[in-house]
């Protein structure tokens, strides 16, 4: 565990009492009405959103966050930028810290993109990660903890199943790092033998094949998405198959705790992973994981500026 | 020129324990002489030192032609020089690519007119290196390569390949194969296990490379070539090529040195340093191959030297390029395996030099009378550190930095010229 008081690169440098810290600062965002309360803790600062991967869920909610925190966002998309002209990610970056930047948040289909940037720009400009190829997506699973917590409470008697691409899933990975810090006692990962990366028992979970055996009295479902390269890459046979086999319907939900919550960092696939009555039902927390999302962006943006994460 | 070497500790792979004795050179060979009757024109005081044969590395790309903003035939020849390494092998990957004898004759020219250490080349086993169509390899030979090789391009074309076997096998030709899986391995970087499970890094498992290993032995048996099979990085491979030697099946193996001293658990944080093809895999891959080498399963060691500029390793991890520079190690590392080894010095040393030789054909790599005297002097308890600023080799990337070294070179001599002296 590297001390890194202003990076957000990955759940792993987290410490379990830092994650909480995140946790709380993100509680004291929301209002009593259930709000997301407007502040200058980041006024004057220039924040920077530099993605090389398509996204809009998690670009808005961290350009919201940071309007919120009374920051000026600059979108810098990659796609019709220099990058398409052949100008190196370093490059990139240095010019856009010339350009008197504050704060990266990065998003690249390369692992360790954001390591990267890190090892090549002053530890005190804060990075945080957006997304850096299979490898870590620490935001997302820390407004996932967030909603967990706000659901259930406390962590250390859940069972939880993460059901889905593992293989590519930077989320995945990120969840599992942030529910052991957490200390729950059981982590079960659910999916078809090509979707499951080499020993992934090593990092602490339970393996399933099956998904009725997978979910069996859990009481989080964590859903992945299935992209659709999957079947040309000859991972899996197809999307039926797949929802026949590994879909989350309104019937293999009872399998589950009665009280179970569903979740999934989106966009939704319907009748793939999830059936759409599962999907717009009561166990479904996954809007309120992209309201939570705002407030917890909210809590990381502001702790790395400062240097306390 | 007469050259006497005094006092030094001859390590001769040809003979099982080092001895100490005077070395006599002339007209650029090693000879049978006398004090009372030699007259020297030039000596060179070995105290403390081992005399050994130069070495011999086995796979060192030069740059020339197509990749000279990495560096030149002129600067990576000096810099073996100074790191005691008298002939380099350079593998057909160039740009273009050496499929043609002219490419071949341009890059032995270059290299005699450096007069610095000797190169020679390993043809392109199919035109372009594309895996479709055979090369010249009976003008290669002519001239003057020692060999052919796919250099680290897999073929998957199986009918290309066994014909590319039985073709080199008409000329006597040597077949140095990487064996590697195309579909396995394209696109992927690092080992395929827990480490590349935990950062989320595209992984090759061992299977990709045991699979066209087993394929390449078959095909070997099918087309009775001389194979050397390059860079091993896996304990099951060993065990293949152990059966297939004991069978009788004419192959030899080599395996890079810095497979000796890294595993996967290196590329935590995502360090391009440790980006190589074939990958750093576990600790029991480690010592599966340290294993082969101790048996000589896997006859030879090598840098395999891959130069490049600092922008190939400012990359995010799978944008980078793969590769290790290697000649500024590859001596004091050899002599580090004392520590991972039982073998006397002259076996260790036969690993970069009379095993090398013997793999390529040529007379060098041994102390034998009558070789030609290409001789490093080292002095095998000198203890330095590798940094950007004393790196010879234009390529900086290399994951050896700040290790504790052992072994300096004192005086290079190739043909019985003093090419390097450590007091310049």
């Amino acid at each position: 565990m590297t001390k890194r008081p202003h990076h957000l690169l990955t759940i792993a440098d987290l410490s379990p009492e830092s994650i909480a810290n995140i946790l709380e600062t993100a509680k004291s965002f929301i209002t009593p009405e259930g709000k997301i309360q407007k502040t200058t803790d980041l006024a004057g600062k220039t924040v920077a959103n530099v993605f090389f991967e398509p996204s809009t869920r998690t670009r808005t909610t961290f350009e919201i966050a940071a309007k919120k925190l009374s920051a000026d966002i600059l979108n810098f998309n990659a796609q019709v930028s220099s990058t398409s002209k052949g100008e190196s990610l370093l490059d990139t970056i240095c010019n856009l810290q010339a350009m008197y930047c504050d704060m990266f948040i990065i998003r690249h289909n390369d692992s360790g993109a954001a390591h990267f940037v890190a090892q090549h720009l002053p530890p005190q400009t804060p990075i945080i990660n957006a997304g850096d190829g299979r490898h870590a997506h620490p935001t997302q699973a820390l407004l996932d903890m967030f909603t967990i917590q706000k659901c259930k409470g406390a962590f250390t008697d859940l069972r939880v199943a993460i059901v889905g691409d593992i293989l590519h899933s930077r989320v995945a990975r990120s969840q599992i790092y942030a529910l052991h810090a957490l200390g729950v006692p059981e982590i079960r990962v659910v999916a078809p033998k090509t979707l499951l990366p080499t020993e992934i028992s090593e990092m602490g979970v339970h393996i399933y094949y099956d998904l009725l055996q997978g979910i069996r009295d859990v009481d989080v479902i964590m859903l992945l998405r299935l992209q659709r390269e999957r079947m040309q890459h000859a991972l899996l046979p197809s999307e039926n198959e797949y929802f026949q086999q590994y879909g989350l319907t309104t019937e293999r939900l009872q399998i589950a705790k009665t009280d179970a919550i569903v979740m999934h960092p989106g966009p939704i696939n319907r009748g793939v992973e999830i059936s759409s009555s599962v999907a717009d039902g009561p166990q479904s927390v996954i809007l309120q994981q992209v309201s939570n999302g705002i407030a917890v962006r909210m809590a990381v943006l502001k702790l790395a500026m400062a240097g306390e994460l | 020129m007469k050259v006497s070497i005094i006092n030094g500790l001859l390590i001769n792979p040809s003979e099982h324990t080092p001895r100490k004795e005077t070395l006599y050179i002339a007209d650029k060979k090693i000879i049978d002489a006398n004090t009372n009757t030699f007259t020297a024109d030039l000596t060179i005081d070995a105290q403390g030192a081992w005399v050994c044969p130069g070495l011999i590395e086995l796979a060192a790309h030069l740059g020339e032609p197509g990749f000279e903003y990495k560096t030149t035939i002129a600067q990576e020849t000096t810099a073996a020089i100074k790191r005691g390494i008298t002939t380099l092998c350079y593998p057909p990957n160039t740009s273009p690519v050496i499929d043609k004898a002219e490419i071949a004759e341009s890059i032995h020219r270059r290299a005699l007119k450096n007069r610095q250490a000797r190169v020679v080349t390993l043809g392109a086993l199919t035109k372009d290196l594309a895996g479709t169509q055979l090369s010249a390899m009976a003008a290669l030979k002519q001239a003057g390569c020692a060999g052919v090789s796919n250099a680290k391009q897999p073929i998957t074309d199986t009918q290309v390949l066994y014909n590319a076997l039985a073709y080199a096998a008409t000329f006597n030709l040597k077949v140095f194969l990487f064996a590697n899986d195309a579909y396995l391995t394209q696109g992927r970087c690092v080992h395929d296990g827990s480490i590349s499970t935990r950062l989320g890094l595209a992984g090759i498992p061992s299977c990709a490379e045991t699979i066209a290993v087993a394929r390449a032995l078959a095909l070997q048996k099918a087309t009775g070539v001389a194979l050397h099979l390059c860079r091993l990085s896996c304990a099951d491979s060993v065990e293949l090529i152990k059966m297939a030697q004991q069978q009788g099946q004419n192959v030899t193996a080599d395996v890079a040195i810095h497979q000796l001293y890294l595993t996967e658990l290196d590329v935590e944080e995502f360090n391009t340093a440790y980006h190589v093809q074939p990958p750093l895999r576990t600790l029991a891959d480690q010592q599966a191959l340290i294993a082969g080498v101790q048996s000589g399963v896997i006859t030879a060691i090598c840098a395999d030297h891959e130069p490049h500029e600092s922008a190939a390793k400012l990359q995010p991890f799978p944008s980078s390029t793969p590769g290790i520079s290697g000649l500024d190690t590859l001596l004091a590392l050899t002599i580090g395996l004392q520590n991972k080894l039982t073998l006397s010095p002259n076996q260790l040393i036969s690993l970069v030099t009379s095993k090398p030789a013997s793999i390529l054909g040529l007379p060098q790599g041994t102390l034998d009378i009558g070789a030609p005297a290409d001789i490093c002097i080292v002095n095998p308890e000198t203890r330095w550190m590798l940094s950007k600023e004393n790196m010879f080799s234009a390529g900086k990337n290399s994951p050896f930095f700040c290790w504790p070294l052992q072994g300096q070179v004192q005086t290079t001599i190739v043909d019985g010229e003093v090419k390097f002296s450590g007091d310049d």
